[in-house]
């Protein structure tokens, strides 16, 4: 008997499934030729959802300045949204739907660099250009030539641009590093920032490490306080980072703190004493909504007015990411994947949200990174490091 | 030698810390001869059940921050009792292996709701004790430090009382030897066994509230790692010894801490368990347990 249920029951299922996924399909087949559909799998809810979000605002801004001033090769655009939720697994099944069925020319994403490598090979293989808005691990673009990004990768961010700052801004000639070993970002970043460190005539006076779910960094920062390092780098995410500040601030060490792009979040200063710790600490990122160029105060305005909140840099990205492609279909004069690819890989000198950007031959960003000071508990631009 | 006295004063403030988590270890090995893995649970609990109350704090006193503290104990002291009650009293006469993995159950139930209830991302604990540094010939010690270890040695001092000199220690350690004589002379087990379980667990209360003191951000998951090294700190100190978890506790967060600011920062754990593997051969019971033939 009960095998006879059973078979109407998953037809039925199967019906609700097919007719469920239908209307997101069907929105966008009426008037086919006459739009540009661009696809965007993004983190819009789950753990990382408030960069995901963020991202997406600043998109969606772009899609919409770009239909205000009649779309592209007189066309309107459509962006088609998938939400991954975060999870891994999903990235692949989304950006397939996108290329496959909704027959997208591009595909914008994603935040997380996981997420990114992810959905790269199937882009690469159906020769649709991917650009991710602020995966910054190198092997993103090295995934195949389809593959660009719009925000510099770690190994300038680590090297290049940490390490002048150390040396030029605060100078700081001795440095002390403390990585979590168990995150290769941080990892990687101690080592891009070593590397050019020491080449540019810095000292790394000790090099410390932790583990993920550590809480205790007393016995490093003691170990640290008593090489007398001028600044100590702190390569790791917002969450040990508040705690790192507190406890090397309570063991007597009033030397600067900084860190990568990994600290901006607004945790990082929150709980008793983590503002006053983290004082005039430094860290790099992408972009700072109050950093002095035409084009920042611009989209500052435009996010306030639509969000009723400021921007960050993931915001920022996302607007550049959306544009640079905007640019590169507007030269191509074409939606061909092929000729698209060309065009992207042959932006040069870009004026974007986050600054002047040119794509060099591994796809990759060349621009300026910004560094940010902490004052009172709030993310203030501090100056720009050009490549 | 600043710097020696310096990691020995970390270690210390640390090792109290895993002492007294240890310590609600080994009085549940101790009475009922199992490992109750939701211990570290209840003190995440207990961490997070000081996160609310310290919210109806309106400024950081020591007053203020022992009131807190009690009251997560109590909550904490309940739920003990409720999980007692719940999970392992109806498997009480089953194999030991059955409610070890009850324990184990009980411990992942916690976490998951913690998550669901409290979220996952971590959470800036309020400042409950006031906190201030002193300086003594360069050799830093922080406030929060001494509040850590006196908390730590009085609590040590309230159980050592408890059990050896009052009439429910006295009834514990019956059950302990032997419950169906316990039984006998006229003692309650079940009413003695919630004790001791609402005891145990008001201990990692408290050792939670301390953690969170010293580590001001808490998330659901923030007991797996503290309470597997207290775990090993009991049993390297001689689980169901009380001076055993103490000295147990402060040994592994002293070898902890020169492991860590030395060279070998990243091999701290397998020096530890290393070093209780070592423990183990040669002195099978722990540093100071005795060994108790197991009766069949």
């Amino acid at each position: 008997m009960k095998r006879f249920l059973m078979l109407p029951a998953v037809l039925l299922g199967v019906l609700c499934f097919v007719t469920g996924c239908k209307p997101t399909a069907s929105t966008s087949s009426g008037a086919a030729d006459s739009v540009i559909k661009i696809g965007e799998f993004a983190s819009l809810s789950g753990s990382e959802a408030s960069f995901g979000r963020s991202s997406h605002n600043g998109t969606l801004i772009a899609i919409d300045e770009l239909n205000a001033t009649g779309g592209l090769l007189g066309r309107k655009i459509e962006l088609l949204t998938e939400d991954n939720q975060s999870k891994d697994g999903e990235s692949a099944t989304a950006v397939k739907k996108l290329i496959s069925r909704d027959k997208v020319i591009a595909i914008l994403g994603e935040v997380a660099s996981g997420r990114s490598l992810e959905a790269a090979p199937i882009c690469q293989q159906f020769k649709i250009p991917q650009v991710s808005p602020s995966s910054t691990n190198p092997k993103v673009t090295q995934m195949g030539d389809y593959i660009f990004r719009v925000c510099f990768e770690d190994r300038f961010q680590g090297g290049t641009v940490l390490a002048k700052f150390a040396l030029e801004s605060l100078q700081a000639k001795r440095v002390a590093i403390l990585t979590d070993v168990s995150a290769p970002y941080s990892a990687g970043l101690t080592t891009y920032f070593k590397e050019q460190f020491v080449a540019k005539g810095g000292t790394v006076v000790v090099e410390q490490k932790f583990t993920k779910d550590d809480k205790d960094f007393k016995a490093q920062l003691t170990a640290i306080k008593s090489q007398n390092p001028d600044a100590i780098f702190l390569p790791v995410y917002y969450g040990p980072a508040t705690l790192i500040a507190l406890q090397a601030r309570e063991l007597g060490i009033k030397v600067p703190l900084f860190g990568g792009d990994g600290w901006e979040a607004p945790e990082l200063v929150q709980g008793p004493g983590a503002a006053e710790a983290l004082d005039g600490c430094f860290f790099s990122t992408h972009f700072a909504p109050d950093q002095d160029s035409p084009q920042a105060k611009e989209f500052v305005k435009k996010y306030e007015a639509r969000f009723n909140a400021k921007p960050d840099a993931m915001a920022a990205l996302g607007y550049d990411s959306a544009m640079v492609l905007a640019d590169a279909v507007k030269r191509a004069g074409s939606t061909e994947g092929s000729k698209l690819r060309d065009a992207l890989a042959s932006t040069r000198d870009f004026q974007g949200v986050t600054g002047k950007m040119s794509l060099d031959a591994d796809r990759n960003a060349r621009k300026p990174a910004v560094i940010i000071q902490l004052k009172g508990g709030k993310f203030l631009y501090k100056e720009t490091v050009n490549p | 030698m600043t710097e020696f006295f310096q990691q020995l004063i970390n270690g210390l403030s640390l090792g109290a810390m895993y002492a007294l988590i240890a310590l609600g270890y080994t009085l549940v090995y101790g009475v009922l001869r199992f490992i109750n893995f939701a211990h570290s649970d209840v003190f995440m609990v207990g961490s997070f059940a000081g996160f609310y109350l310290g919210r109806g704090v309106a400024e950081a006193s020591l007053l203020n921050g022992l009131l807190v503290m009690m009251g997560a104990m109590l909550i904490c002291a309940g739920l003990g009792i409720l999980i007692e009650r719940l999970a392992y009293r109806p498997l009480r006469n089953r194999s030991k292996l059955t409610v070890l993995i009850t324990a184990i159950g009980v411990s992942l139930l916690l976490q998951n709701a913690g998550q669901l209830i409290f979220g996952v991302n971590p959470r800036p604990f309020p400042e409950t004790f006031p906190s201030r540094t002193f300086d003594l010939l360069g050799v830093v010690i922080s406030s929060k430090d001494i509040v850590v270890l006196t908390v730590t040695l009085a609590l040590l001092g309230v159980l050592e009382f408890v059990v050896h000199r009052t009439k429910v220690g006295t009834a514990m350690r019956a059950v302990a030897f032997n419950p169906q004589a316990a039984t006998l002379m006229g003692i309650n087990i079940d009413l003695i066994i919630s004790f001791t379980f609402g005891l145990g667990s008001a201990l990692a209360a408290a050792a939670g509230i301390l953690w969170a003191y010293k580590f001001p951000k808490i998330d659901p998951l923030m007991g797996i790692t503290p309470g597997l090294t207290a775990f090993v700190a009991a049993v390297f100190g001689g689980i169901g010894s009380i001076q055993g978890a103490a000295l147990g506790g402060l040994m592994i967060g002293v070898i902890e801490t020169l492991v860590r600011g030395s060279r070998w920062s990243t091999w701290t754990e397998a020096i530890a368990f290393i070093l209780l593997i070592l423990v183990l051969l040669f002195r099978p019971a722990g540093l100071i347990g005795k060994l108790q033939p197991e009766k069949v």
